[in-house]
């Protein structure tokens, strides 16, 4: 099944459920009209905080740099000694 | 110990990477010891003389190691990983860019976790514990960070790292998916990953970390996100 319909499966059924909520007043009319707002707003505020939360955590490696820099070395010593040119572009 | 019959081909396009196509070389060759490998160096007719970069390499490593097949001009990423698919004699694929963004140190962990695991594909991440990237502002994180997210949230798919491109795949699956694949740039690299989750092939990530090598992230600008965007949507409709 292509992921497009999966999703829109799942947006379906939500609506089902909704709109059974609209028919059978478990909860007053009122808010049931406001729910897929709520859920709209949610998701985005979810998403904002997955954001904010990644972008803390986001991780780093400053000291790759410095240990990329003695590879670079490391290279340059053995292959220039082996006749491979690398002058600096 | 034995490596049975397994054998890995890496794929580096290169274009203009004069001085980093040796560096690569030599690294490879240093943390690959006890492993059979081939290098096939897809050149997209550098201007900066790489090709004769390679030939010096092949001098000091062998030719039956290091294989230089040329292209006449810069035809695309895509086309550079399917051109190296023709010449590569291994079961086993890497695919990884030139710039050193990528260090071949990682390649024993890829080949470690997949045969651990069986898996069928193995992907680097910089988003995960053990991983990261150095090189880049707060802005270019808050955009990686986003993009990821929505991609996340969109398509399911499976892997925290959709754009990196240092990935080990067999032979035969990297030909399947490759051939179903018709984006560009780096949606390209999502797209793989995105259509291999699809078709239930056996994905790991290992981490990574990614040094970006060039200055001040100007790559990423509002054609980029545009482009990225619309990648997306491509993939939401037809994966």
């Amino acid at each position: 099944m292509k992921h497009i319909v999966k999703i829109m499966v799942l947006l379906v059924a939500i609506s089902a459920c909704w709109i059974g909520l609209l028919q059978t007043s478990i909860i007053p009319r009122k808010h049931t009209w406001l729910l897929p707002i709520y859920f709209i707003v949610s998701l985005g505020c979810y998403g904002l905080l997955m954001v904010g939360v990644g972008l803390m955590n986001f991780p780093t490696c400053p000291q790759e740099a410095l240990l990329l820099h003695q590879d670079i070395d490391e290279a340059k010593e053995f292959l220039k000694r082996r006749g491979v040119d690398v002058g600096s572009e | 110990m034995e490596k049975n019959n397994r054998s890995y081909s890496i794929i580096v396009p290169t274009y203009n990477e004069r001085l980093n196509i040796a560096l690569i070389v030599y690294l490879i060759f240093k943390h690959l010891q006890d492993v059979e490998f081939e290098i096939i160096v897809v050149d997209d007719g550098s201007p900066d003389g790489t090709q004769d970069v390679v030939k010096q390499l092949q001098k000091v490593y062998g030719e039956d190691r290091i294989l230089l097949r040329p292209r006449a001009k810069k035809l695309g990423l895509g086309t550079a990983y399917i051109h190296g698919l023709k010449h590569a004699s291994g079961n086993f694929v890497v695919i990884m860019d030139a710039d050193l963004s990528h260090h071949p140190k990682y390649l024993p962990s890829f080949i470690k976790k997949q045969l651990e695991t069986g898996a069928s594909i193995v992907t680097g991440t910089r988003y995960v514990n053990g991983g990261g990237v150095h090189g880049w502002n707060l802005m270019r994180k808050l955009t990686s960070r986003g993009a990821n997210v929505l991609a996340q949230t969109l398509l399911w798919p499976g892997v925290s790292d959709l754009t990196g491109s240092f990935r080990l795949y067999k032979k035969s699956v990297l030909e399947d998916i490759i051939s179903s694949v018709v984006s560009k740039g780096y949606v390209f690299q999502m797209e793989m990953i995105v259509r291999a989750s699809r078709k239930g092939y056996h994905i790991e990530e290992v981490p990574i970390t990614f040094v970006d090598r060039v200055f001040g992230s100007s790559k990423l600008g509002g054609s980029e996100i545009v482009e990225y965007l619309k990648g997306l949507a491509y993939l939401l409709v037809t994966t």
